[in-house]
């Protein structure tokens, strides 16, 4: 028992050290080793170690107008320039793209495979009733799909619990469930690239411009939150839209394929 | 495996899957076998957080919860019967509620987020201690009842305090409270819903074995995540088994 109490001890005195900043983000970017890749160049650039929170989007603007971060990266530029003007955050920089994809089982039953063309396919997942997985979770992922099926001019929502189904949790576990049920899923490609559990499951839907995936960095209102390490947090965001960030954005590969291609505006 | 546009037989497609199920267990439990050879660093990590947090929790929850089960044992008063009824309730508590209430309270925005506690192993110690310490309490005060009914006659003849008695009553059941410990312990090292909140499944910092498995599920690895569901399994048992030991050896200094 003294042992343990000792333990503890010793464990309250190793919480965060002080040159720990935290980053709220997702799970896409967290999934596919992004900052496994990234953020040992710029803890060697900087001397700063980055703790990450992956969580959805929707959680992760939650959690950072909670103070409960220094740096936000996520995907849902609406919800990033909403959080910004209403002084949760500093200044939001486009940092990265890549872009989503649907995808389904190999025999395609509402034949959408080949498509260029979103729209066209959701219309027909929806007029075959065939079922499709939803996130259902708020994260910018969920919103980007809740997007499409509005552009398209459908509203799933009544079939909600019959062909759409919403998981309310992760990209990867909403995979699992999908191709479980043989449903469709739309994906961004990072997760899909990096994804283990594929089974006979392909990419049907790709390319249309509709389905850009843009992802945004900024730090966290010090202004609003006291305890923000600023400092330490904007030579993120910095580093993050300077050349070296960028390059290092384009180097991280998996399976042979880049997952994220950097679009910064050039630094100053 | 299928040529294109060629659909295999239901039936045949459903024994390939079955075939490739059973062999994701046995690539789950070689994998499970590497890992611990190898002592693969990260996993001894995640390993000894998760050992360093559960443990800490079930310890709290047994140094508040035991006497106040005791307590509750042997002391009559009024209202007594609605905290029963609420503290077994309590026992049932979902691990993500838990969570959600200390993350309320951590946040930077919460009362308490001025301690910096959020998203530290500290933090998944007040949430498993909150969700184990009902269990601790419901179950000891049953198993010190019992045995305070068995040895009330004897208690009066002594004439003992209620102090003594409760003293008494917590050293002649220490077996099966060593049970009601192992008890709390198992729902805290397997509970993921509370640590993923307030921990944060931060890598090298407050990853443990439920939040990797969360993780490697949606990676899509299940074959790693089952393995280190067996890595978890493996831990439990060590703990029980040692505990066990711990009972035997004791019982056989008391026998000698």
């Amino acid at each position: 028992m003294r042992l343990l109490t000792i333990l503890f001890l010793a464990g309250l005195g190793g919480a965060a050290d002080a040159e720990d900043i935290i980053l709220q983000s997702t799970t896409s970017t967290a999934n596919s080793d992004l900052y496994d890749h990234l953020l040992p160049m710029f803890e060697e650039a900087s001397g700063i170690r980055v703790n990450v929170v992956a969580v959805g989007t929707g959680q992760a603007i939650r959690n950072a107008a909670n103070c409960d971060g220094d740096v936000l990266l996520v995907h849902a530029k609406p919800a990033e320039e909403k959080f910004v003007a209403d002084g949760g955050g500093v200044e939001r920089f486009d940092v990265m793209y890549n872009d989503f994809v649907i995808v389904g089982p190999q025999d395609d039953p509402a034949g959408i495979a080949g498509l260029d063309d979103v729209g066209t396919a959701l219309k027909r997942i929806a007029d075959a009733e065939v079922i499709f997985a939803s996130r259902g979770d708020d994260s910018g992922t969920h919103r980007k799909e809740r997007g499409l099926w509005e552009m398209a001019g459908i509203d799933p929502t009544p079939a909600s619990g019959r062909w759409y189904r919403e998981t309310g949790s992760g990209m990867g576990a909403t995979l699992n469930a999908g191709i479980g049920m043989g449903a469709y899923v739309m994906t961004d490609r990072a997760t899909w690239i990096t994804f283990g559990n594929t089974q006979d499951y392909r990419v049907h839907v790709e390319g249309d411009p509709a389905l850009f995936n843009q992802y945004g960095v900024m730090l966290v209102n010090p202004e609003r939150c006291a305890n923000v390490r600023a400092e330490e947090g904007q030579a993120l965001v910095d580093w993050l839209v300077s050349e070296a960030g960028q390059g290092a954005i384009a180097s991280h590969t998996k399976r042979g394929q880049q997952l994220f291609f950097p679009n910064a505006r050039k630094a100053k | 495996m299928a040529l294109p546009f060629v659909r295999m037989p239901l039936v045949f497609r459903k024994l390939c899957r079955k075939r490739e199920i059973l062999q994701q267990i046995g690539e789950a439990i070689a994998l499970a076998f590497g890992l611990l050879l190898a002592a693969d660093a990260d996993l001894l990590e995640i390993v000894t957080l998760s050992l360093y947090v559960s443990l800490s929790a079930t310890s709290i929850a047994c140094i508040l919860g035991l006497p106040l089960g005791a307590i509750l044992a042997v002391t009559r008063f009024p209202g007594r019967g609605p905290v029963l009824v609420l503290i077994n309730a309590l026992m049932g508590l979902p691990p993500v509620v838990v969570g959600l209430i200390v993350y309320l309270h951590l946040s930077r925005s919460g009362p308490l987020g001025f301690l910096g506690l959020l998203y530290t192993p500290t933090a998944m110690i007040i949430a498993q201690t909150i969700l184990i310490a009902p269990i601790v309490v419901a179950l000891s005060r049953q198993v010190l009842e019992d045995l305070h009914l068995e040895y009330a006659e004897q208690f009066r003849s002594l004439a003992l305090s209620a102090r003594q008695v409760i003293q008494a009553l917590l050293w002649d059941g220490r077996f099966a409270l060593f049970t009601v410990a192992l008890a709390g312990f198992g729902r805290a090292v397997a509970e993921v819903g509370a640590v993923m909140i307030v921990g944060g499944n931060i890598d090298h910092l407050t990853r443990v074995m439920t939040t990797a498995i969360t993780l490697e599920t949606s990676r899509g690895n299940l074959p790693l995540a089952l393995a280190l569901g067996i890595v978890l399994l493996a831990l439990a048992m060590a703990v029980t088994a040692a505990v066990h030991g711990l009972r035997a050896g004791t019982a056989g200094q008391a026998d000698a």
